[in-house]
């Protein structure tokens, strides 16, 4: 069992959690994730180690609320445990030789982008940062990701905060003014990694996406992860996460991700059904 | 006295009964039937039997207890070598190992040992022994060891270092135990309750098992021993699926046998929604294979409501890898055979990516090939579609690059399997053991016990060696 220690809402949609998890944290490199299982019967959901402590033995985890699981994961409270934890998986974002990145990050990628934005910086490197969300409520983090990043840029898609228009919109005038760009790294809705993906093809400026398949044990048994890069079938779980987003296949990615849509939204309803029920029972 | 020239028939459950439920097929013997099959055996004084034993049971001394009525004996004298005879008396080839030899066999059908040893071992459970034979061990341990996989391998391995006075933890990645006898072997060949009852057992004997670790990610091998591990012993198995290296193989509805058993067995997606993890059947599956995997996968497409299932295969029904019984099991149930085809290309809907069918070809026989079975030639012009809404890849699985990857001086062969001396066990790093279809390729349950025994007793010698303890 892994115990919560710390529970926040970071927005209406995106909580963090903090969770004890030791040997998790003394191994993990920026660019893995672990797989949870609420309890028994639940399903293996993957996500990305947002920021460790070694020192504590701790985790944290930032993970936006889109189906069951992600719903009744919002649900524990600090004191509650996780049944099962497995990491760090995946290989640690290899970011060879480059020395001025931009980092680009929607939507919960925002989380996941932070210990890449942190571990370049404490290399020395030059980083710019380019978030942005939906609207202003979507987005967090700002602070903590400023605090780490050369020059930061914020976008919403409605205008309700930062500059009006999409993160690619940024980073497209920024290749432009700045040629010394020498790696992207875009991590968010895979819509975004392939616009993102598209443009710096055109700049011919290496560019690293995360992507985040449909899981099942994230070890590389099962194959249920597999991405086409360029033309070979990969294991998202152990070739990846992060991928040359040049070589990447995201129309496959996109319908892959649809595979089990109809399933997890009944599994979602019937959720909140019962939960309806087990509160008014007073649960 | 003649003897019965036939086997005593096990019940089983009606095909039509069956494909209904997850429940056990073969019901296993009841007592006279027990009695009536151990008398067909001449208690050799050379048993031919036991050389086809990988673990070397002592099959006519256990079989003698069973025509004693001492069952509990007979459990015991299974248990010297055997630590999991309720999964092997289910799951064992036995008709190509330990029966094959029988000397009865000659002439007659061959005892049937496996299923006394499951008659043994549901007998020892049923009465609830199980605690009672607990081997009661020393206080104080010799060294500490590790074990990397709970798979039959592992289990074995760990059991047997237990008995002999070590500290053992098992390290497991997945969040249950037992390897494939979990996430493979579905319910309905072995129950999940007899392989938790036969790991309990290991608990019993103060074994530490810890899910949740992958080692070589969560903790490497050098890490442990820092941490003061007199030994490792890798039994991680060959987990990585195959593909048809056919255009369309990853539409969805294109699966790995081994990510739609493990989302049925291990992740009971056969619950959901009580369960949160689903799984898409269709009315029509292609289990593309012909082993024992693709028999699971084709048997619980028909449990999960499948209306049509086919086994597509390119060679014949004489070379099909799976047992005989299972086979004879699906084709019972309902399972097609679409022999010698084989796949071309999975074809999907444009728009949403899902599998709508195969292409598949015809094929002939031709000259053996290195495995020695006849080589599939392909008969041109004899392409033909089925329609289909899933298709399953049962062709193979390679051994788990994990470990190997995370430790370079770890040598491997051709196959991607750790190499190892096939005697002791040991690798080419001093103190690191492996066995399974980690070092063999997909095998067998008990080859894999065979190799867990093996490197259990030389890493015994290893560490008292080092230890200067005689
Ligand atoms: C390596 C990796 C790292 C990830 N890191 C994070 C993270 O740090 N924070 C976070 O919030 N999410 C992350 N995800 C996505 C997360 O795993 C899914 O959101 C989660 O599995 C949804 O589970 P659910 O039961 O709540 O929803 P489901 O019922 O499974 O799905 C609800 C909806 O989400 C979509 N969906 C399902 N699985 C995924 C997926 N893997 N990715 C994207 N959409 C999906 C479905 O199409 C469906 O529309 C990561 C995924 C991977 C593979
Ligand atoms: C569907 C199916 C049906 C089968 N039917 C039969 C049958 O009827 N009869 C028969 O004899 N054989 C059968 N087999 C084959 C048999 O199951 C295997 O040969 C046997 O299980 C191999 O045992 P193992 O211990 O080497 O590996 P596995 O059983 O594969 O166990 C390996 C374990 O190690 C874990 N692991 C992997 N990597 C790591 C790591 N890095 N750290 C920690 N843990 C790790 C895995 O999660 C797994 O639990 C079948 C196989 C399948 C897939
Ligand atoms: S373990 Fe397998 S091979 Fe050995 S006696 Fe039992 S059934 Fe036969
Ligand atoms: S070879 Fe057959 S008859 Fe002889 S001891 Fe073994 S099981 Fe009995
Ligand atoms: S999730 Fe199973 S192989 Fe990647």
């Amino acid at each position: 069992m892994f115990k919560i220690i710390k529970r926040e809402d970071v927005s209406d949609t995106v909580k963090l959690i903090e969770v004890e998890a030791p040997l998790i944290a003394s191994s993990a490199k920026s660019g893995q994730f672990v797989v949870l299982r609420l309890k028994e019967g639940g399903e293996r959901v993957p996500l990305t180690i947002a920021d460790k402590d070694k020192k504590k033995g701790t985790v944290t985890i930032v993970f936006q609320v889109v189906g069951k699981s992600t719903i009744e994961l919002a649900s524990f409270k600090v004191g509650d445990s996780i049944k099962d934890l497995l990491g760090p998986l995946g290989k640690a974002t290899d970011f060879a030789g480059a020395k001025n990145i931009v980092c680009v990050a929607g939507g919960v990628g925002i989380a996941e982008i932070y210990p890449e934005v942190k571990e370049l910086h404490e290399e020395g490197k030059i980083v710019t940062t380019i978030i942005g969300a939906r609207n202003k409520a979507l987005l967090f983090f700002e602070e903590e990701l400023k605090a780490v990043s050369d020059a930061m840029h914020v976008t919403t898609d409605d205008g309700s905060y930062g500059r009006k228009g999409f993160v690619s919109d940024v980073l497209k005038e920024l290749l432009e003014k700045d040629k010394t760009i020498d790696l992207v790294v875009a991590v968010g809705p895979v819509i975004m990694m392939k616009v993102v993906s598209d443009l710096t093809k055109n700049y011919n400026v290496r560019t690293i996406v995360s992507l985040n398949p449909i899981m099942l044990d994230a070890t590389g048994m099962c194959g249920a992860c597999r991405v086409t890069v360029g033309g070979k079938t990969l294991f998202g779980c152990v070739d990846g996460p992060s991928f040359d987003g040049h070589q990447v296949d995201f129309g496959e990615l996109i319908k892959r991700l649809n595979q089990f849509k109809d399933e997890e939204k009944n599994s979602a309803e019937i959720y909140k059904l019962k939960c309806r029920e087990c509160r008014e029972n007073g649960h | 006295m003649a003897i019965n020239p036939k086997k005593t028939d096990m019940e089983k459950q009606t095909p039509e009964k069956r494909v209904k439920n997850f429940d056990e097929v073969a019901l296993g013997y009841k007592e006279a039937e027990a009695l009536t099959e151990a008398a067909r055996c001449l208690q050799c004084k050379k048993p031919l039997c036991v050389d086809g034993c990988p673990v070397s049971i002592n099959i006519p001394a256990f079989i003698k207890l069973v025509a004693e009525k001492k069952y509990n004996e007979a459990a015991k004298k299974i248990k010297e070598t055997n630590s999991l005879p309720a999964v092997c008396g289910r799951v064992c080839p036995q008709e190509e190992q330990c029966e094959i030899k029988c000397i009865v066999g000659k002439k007659n059908e061959p005892v049937g040992i496996g299923r006394l040893e499951r008659f043994v071992a549901d007998a020892e459970r049923e009465s609830g022994n199980i605690e009672k034979n607990v081997v009661k061990l020393p206080e104080k341990k010799i060294a500490k060891v590790v074990i990397a996989g709970s798979g039959p391998a592992g289990l074995t391995c760990a059991g047997d270092l237990a008995m002999l006075g070590y500290d053992v933890t098992i390290y497991e990645s997945l969040h249950a135990t037992g390897g494939v006898l979990r996430y493979g072997i579905p319910q309905f060949r072995l129950p999940k309750e007899i392989l938790d009852i036969e790991v309990d057992y290991l608990r019993k004997l103060g074994v530490k098992i810890i899910v949740n670790v992958l080692i070589g990610k969560t903790i490497t091998i050098p890490e442990l021993f820092k941490q003061g591990y007199a030994a490792v012993f890798v039994g991680a198995g060959a987990g990585l699926p195959s593909f048809l290296g056919v255009p369309g193989e990853n539409l969805s509805g294109v699966y790995s046998a081994n990510e739609y058993l493990t989302r049925i067995n291990l992740m009971q997606a056969y619950k959901f929604p009580e369960t949160d993890t689903p799984v898409r059947i269709g009315n029509k599956v292609a289990v593309v294979g012909a082993g024992n995997v693709a028999m699971d996968a084709a048997r619980c497409s028909l449990r999960l409501g499948a209306k049509e299932v086919y086994i597509v295969y390119r060679r014949s029904e004489e070379e099909m890898p799976a047992r005989k019984e299972e086979i004879e099991n699906a084709v019972e149930e309902g399972v097609k055979l679409h022999i010698l085809t084989a796949p071309v290309e999975v074809l999907g809907d444009e728009k949403t990516g899902r599998v709508k069918g195969m292409k598949v070809i015809k094929c002939k026989l031709g000259e053996p090939d290195a495995s020695g079975r006849r080589r599939p030639v392909i008969i041109p012009g004899s392409e033909y579609v089925m329609e289909l809404d899933t298709v399953v890849s049962a062709i193979g699985q390679s051994p788990n690059p994990l470990i190997p990857q995370s430790m370079p001086e770890l040598k491997i062969g051709k196959w991607g399997n750790i190499v190892t001396d096939e005697t002791t066990g040991e690798t080419s790093v001093p103190g690191v053991y492996a066995g399974g279809d980690i070092a063999t390729g997909a095998a067998t349950v008990i080859a894999a016990m065979g190799a867990g025994k093996r490197a259990a007793k030389s890493m015994d010698a290893y560490i008292k060696a080092k230890l200067k303890i005689n």
